[in-house]
């Protein structure tokens, strides 16, 4: 039985009272399954849908059609069972302001039933760096402290099934360490995991598998080894002062000065090469390195355009 | 403790934790109005022929402010962890909407009774009304705030800002409490106003509470109890589908 099981999600916005038309598809018939003890990656640009698949799995959404197994726990039908085994820790950055750190984390024990759960919640506090705030209002906490602390809430009923929505956005280097280090270790201990991020490289390291989202629909599902094989399997890469010449520049991936091509053997990287020379510019810092995840996903971004004249206005619908 | 029992605890811990505005602001609030009505009204008339102005001022301020800070504690502790976000600590467990209704409405009971017992502490120095009917102070007691805190998930709920929480409280909470005997004996109105106010839910439950000091009411406190149980449950009916359907917390 998968942990996670996604059976032809849809979900349309209701158009806005001043906006006559058919509303926003946030999500088209989205399925695949997550098989326990995953490390799954969920990755797609702002306003994929990604935040709403995730609503839609943890009970704070409904979807117009299809429906979301945990377990084999109907999220909608059966929600106490799919709530027990669900941890979610939610992008955005609340909290309650009445309460401790200790106190907010036995509270949220309480709300799933368990008592005494005083081992538990210290293992917890000590394992994210939280044990020394133990005793401290939520309201005096750094952003990083409370993000921390949102992840303990998520985990208090140890959730066969733990999903962190962008869970590293504006977080410094130690959390993220911190947090990795915790999330893979449950992840080894049996726990699937649901992982969605801007941060490529996080979710190369880190997920076995990964879907891509645009749009709305999945437009990549394959474990992250074959999708990097899938890729061009090398890029060019090097540094210029001036702009390139237009026909070069829409092949290529440009940060600043730093300019990337694809390339799939040694051919392409002289003709790159040349036609930059002919252009009369001149290749800095030349390197070729392997393709990463973020050649992959630029690349299942540029191919696979799906035809849907609002797509722009996903993003605030999805939030 | 079980998931509701929880949720109860969590939000009576929530208003004692700011006690001094949640039960002790009230309380002043009606010992400033038990000074200046009782001072001003004082030697008046007596209220059904036997009972002193400021003896019979005390139960309608106890109940008023029953009745106030039930509506509070739910509709405020809703509105702010909706716009706080920190509702979602809440929306991702297994509690069902009963376990929600229960734990909101019970602890909006703890306040209301609290914050009335105060007030009855305080006020019962200017006039002591007596006891005929205990048991009928503490029916009207417990069920107008279990009213009014169903009611404040309501508003508290449908409310998406403050201001429209305020619009609720300031333009139906305040006037039909005002307007419902808390200060006078409707028999003292004229006959369209005394009709007026018995369309007025909250006059029954202050009506049937006072019965409880006095012995005496304006009507029987059975058909307040009656229409006071009948409002109680309407009201429920109507909370609790809004829970079940997640009205405006799950989109």
């Amino acid at each position: 039985m998968p942990a996670i099981s996604f059976q032809s999600v849809s979900k349309t916005y209701p158009a806005a009272r001043n906006q006559p038309g058919p509303g926003l598809k946030a999500l088209d018939s989205v399925s695949f399954d997550i098989q326990p003890g995953e490390f799954f990656g969920l990755l797609g640009p702002n306003g994929a849908g990604k935040t709403t698949l995730i609503s839609i799995l943890a009970g704070l959404s409904r979807a117009s059609s299809g429906r979301v197994l945990v377990h084999g726990s109907d999220v909608v039908g059966d929600y106490a069972q799919a709530r027990r085994k669900l941890g979610i820790v939610p992008q955005e950055l609340v909290f309650d302001p009445f309460f401790t750190v200790r106190e907010a984390l036995r509270i949220q024990s309480g709300y799933f039933g368990i008592q005494n759960n005083g081992a538990w919640i210290d293992e917890l506090l000590e394992n994210l760096g939280l044990a020394d705030k133990a005793h401290a209002n939520m309201r005096q906490l750094s952003g990083g402290m409370k993000r921390r602390v949102l992840v303990a809430q998520a985990l208090v009923h140890r959730p066969q099934v733990i999903v962190l929505d962008e869970p590293t956005a504006g977080v410094d280097v130690e959390l993220r360490q911190t947090l990795w280090q915790f999330v893979a270790r449950l992840n080894r201990e049996g726990s699937t995991v649901l992982l969605t991020t801007h941060y490529l490289e996080e979710a190369e390291a880190l997920c076995s598998r990964i879907a891509m989202l645009k749009q709305g629909r999945v437009v990549a599902l394959a474990p992250t080894s074959e999708l990097l094989s899938a890729a061009s399997s090398n890029v060019l890469r090097f540094k210029i002062d001036s702009e390139l010449p237009m026909h070069l520049a829409r092949q290529a991936r440009i940060t600043g000065r730093i300019v990337q091509f694809p390339a799939q053997d040694a051919h392409d990287i002289e003709r790159y090469l040349a036609a930059v020379r002919e252009a009369g510019l001149v290749a800095q810092d030349v390197e070729i390195r392997k393709a990463d995840l973020e050649d992959v996903f630029l690349e299942a971004m540029k191919e696979k355009d799906v035809k849907q004249p609002m797509a722009t206005d996903l993003a605030g619908a999805a939030k | 403790m079980t998931g509701w029992q929880t949720l109860f605890y969590k939000e009576v811990l929530r208003f004692w934790k700011v006690g001094f505005q949640t039960v002790g602001a009230p309380i002043l609030t009606a010992v400033l109005y038990m000074l200046i009505f009782g001072h001003v009204l004082q030697g008046n008339a007596l209220v059904y022929g036997k009972v002193s102005y400021t003896a019979f001022l005390v139960p309608g301020l106890v109940m008023m402010s029953v009745l106030q800070n039930s509506f509070a504690n739910s509709s405020s502790s809703l509105i702010q962890s909706k716009i706080m976000g920190s509702l979602v600590f809440v929306l991702l467990t297994p509690l069902s909407h009963w376990d929600w209704f229960w734990a909101y409405v019970g602890s909006s009971v703890v306040r209301g009774l609290m914050v009335g017992l105060g007030v009855f502490a305080v006020t019962a120095f200017f006039g002591q009304p007596g006891f005929v009917a205990p048991l009928w102070i503490v029916v009207f007691a417990v069920l107008g705030s279990a009213m009014l805190g169903a009611l404040g998930v309501i508003a508290g709920l449908w409310a998406e800002k403050f201001d429209q929480m305020a619009t609720f409280q300031n333009f139906i909470i305040m006037p039909m409490t005002f307007l419902s005997g808390v200060f006078y004996s409707i028999h003292s109105l004229p006959p369209f106003w005394q009709e007026v106010s018995h369309l007025n839910p909250f006059f029954y439950m202050i009506d049937g509470f006072r019965y409880g000091f006095f012995g005496v009411s304006d009507v029987s406190p059975w058909l307040s109890l009656g229409l006071v149980l009948a409002a109680f449950l309407a009201i429920s009916a109507v909370a609790v589908n809004l829970l079940r359907t997640g009205y405006k917390i799950r989109h």
